[in-house]
């Protein structure tokens, strides 16, 4: 059902406007992360370096790609008791996938992870999506919403790593990027960055630049 | 026993499950905004991990280890199903949720109208299935240590959500720049809060 919608899709323009902006919404005025508070449990703890960031933000968009694209082809089948059972296999079976891709190919990375990759499973973002989009849409839109949501979640991961790894180690993407005559002069790597609360902070500031920005999404 | 009271002053304190490793944060900044509900959210949590994290550690023992299942025949001894804990976890951690459910619906009908919406959410609540895992990872080898863990990881949650509820409570009435409000200085607050915490960091019994 699934290639047969998508074959009648192409008919139409593959990225029409409102296409464009399901790519474009998420990564600033509907950010999974900072607007929806979704997913947070693993933006925070996998950001102390650029790569496991990285790694982290592309498997979460994968997975939620295609659980959205897998839950919305089967939107009309699924009995809306089970919904959630349903949903959670699908994305359990992901997500072994890929687990078990990542510890056959980036095993250091894997090894960093540890649990947070078996936590994308509950990762809310994926949830989310699936109960407020995939479940009323049509398979290629919601593909299109689960990587654009994706992309905003790995946004705001990357962000983070930034400012963590660069300020807490003076590296950037495991290189070491302050030059040695900072640290001759007396620069000292700021520890503090790499411990946990940092990461919490970090993002509270990000929120408050964004939201001072866009003055729409302020709290009441 | 002095091992397990170790075991449980540092699953509280040191190894938090919010502080330290930012599970359970989703349902942590939504339902933080009263005392009275983050009191039910908390409990009902405590009590489903003192519950799943059992469950989960023996199906991981004697169904789904390497060799776990040598116990049924010899012929299975190199079977390694550890591949299928995401699901089999996740299954079970559904399934006790629903049976929560149930249970406080029938027994106290007014905490079941309080937590609303976030009873279901406990399922996908990340501090459940991250004990499940922790627990897998960090190879526990007996059943107490295991409820020990759980238990002390749950009222690490429960102590988290309750004093930052409580502190929400007051903050409604400073005066925080607007941008900030809401999300913004509950991060930070928790940041904070994580750093008062590390003090605990090497304490021994």
């Amino acid at each position: 059902m699934s290639s047969e919608q998508l074959e009648k899709k192409e008919k139409d323009p593959m990225f029409s406007a409102k296409v464009v902006k399901l790519l474009k919404n998420p990564l600033n005025l509907e950010n999974p992360i900072t607007v929806q508070v979704l997913g947070i449990c693993s933006a925070l703890a996998v950001t102390v370096q650029m790569k496991p960031a990285l790694v982290m933000a592309l498997s979460v968009t994968v997975v939620t790609a295609f659980s959205n694209l897998i839950i919305s082809a089967l939107r009309n089948t699924i009995p809306s008791r089970i919904r959630i059972i349903v949903q959670l296999v699908v994305i359990a079976a992901l997500v072994i996938i890929v687990d078990q891709l990542l510890k056959a190919y980036v095993y250091d990375v894997s090894k960093k992870l540890s649990v947070f990759v078996g936590l994308i499973i509950t990762n809310c973002i994926l949830m989310g999506r699936l109960e407020a989009y995939a479940m009323a849409n049509k398979p290629w839109p919601s593909f299109v919403d689960g990587i654009g949501n994706g992309v905003g979640y790995g946004l705001i991961l990357v962000m983070v790593a930034f400012f963590r790894e660069f300020f807490g180690s003076g590296k950037f993407y495991g290189f070491t990027v302050i030059p040695k005559a900072f640290y001759d002069a007396g620069y000292v790597n700021n520890g503090l960055m790499i411990l946990p609360p940092m990461a919490l902070i970090t993002i509270g500031i990000i929120i408050w630049i964004q939201r001072s920005k866009n003055r729409g999404l302020i709290d009441n | 026993m002095e091992n397990l009271f170790n075991l449980f002053v540092r699953s509280v304190f040191i190894d938090n499950m919010i502080f330290a490793y930012f599970l359970g944060m989703c349902s942590y900044l939504a339902v933080s905004k009263t005392v009275k509900t983050s009191l039910g959210l908390g409990v009902a949590v405590t009590f489903v991990l003192i519950v799943t994290a059992p469950v989960n550690w023996l199906l991981d023992t004697y169904l789904l280890k390497a060799g776990a299942l040598s116990w049924v025949s010899a012929d299975f001894a190199t079977l390694d199903l550890s591949y299928l804990s995401f699901i089999i976890f996740i299954a079970v951690i559904a399934a006790i949720v629903q049976l929560v459910e149930m249970v406080v619906e029938k027994f106290s009908p007014s905490l079941y109208n309080a937590l609303g919406i976030f009873l279901p959410l406990i399922a996908v609540n990340c501090a459940i299935l991250g004990v499940a895992l922790f627990v897998q990872e960090r190879e526990y080898t007996s059943i107490s240590e295991v409820t020990v863990y759980s238990f002390g990881s749950g009222i690490g949650w429960f102590l988290a959500i309750v004093s930052l509820a409580a502190i929400r409570e007051k903050i409604r009435y400073s005066n925080i720049p607007a941008p900030l409000r809401g999300l913004g200085i509950a991060f930070i607050l928790t940041g904070l809060m994580a750093i008062a915490f590390m003090s605990f960091m090497g304490i021994k019994i």
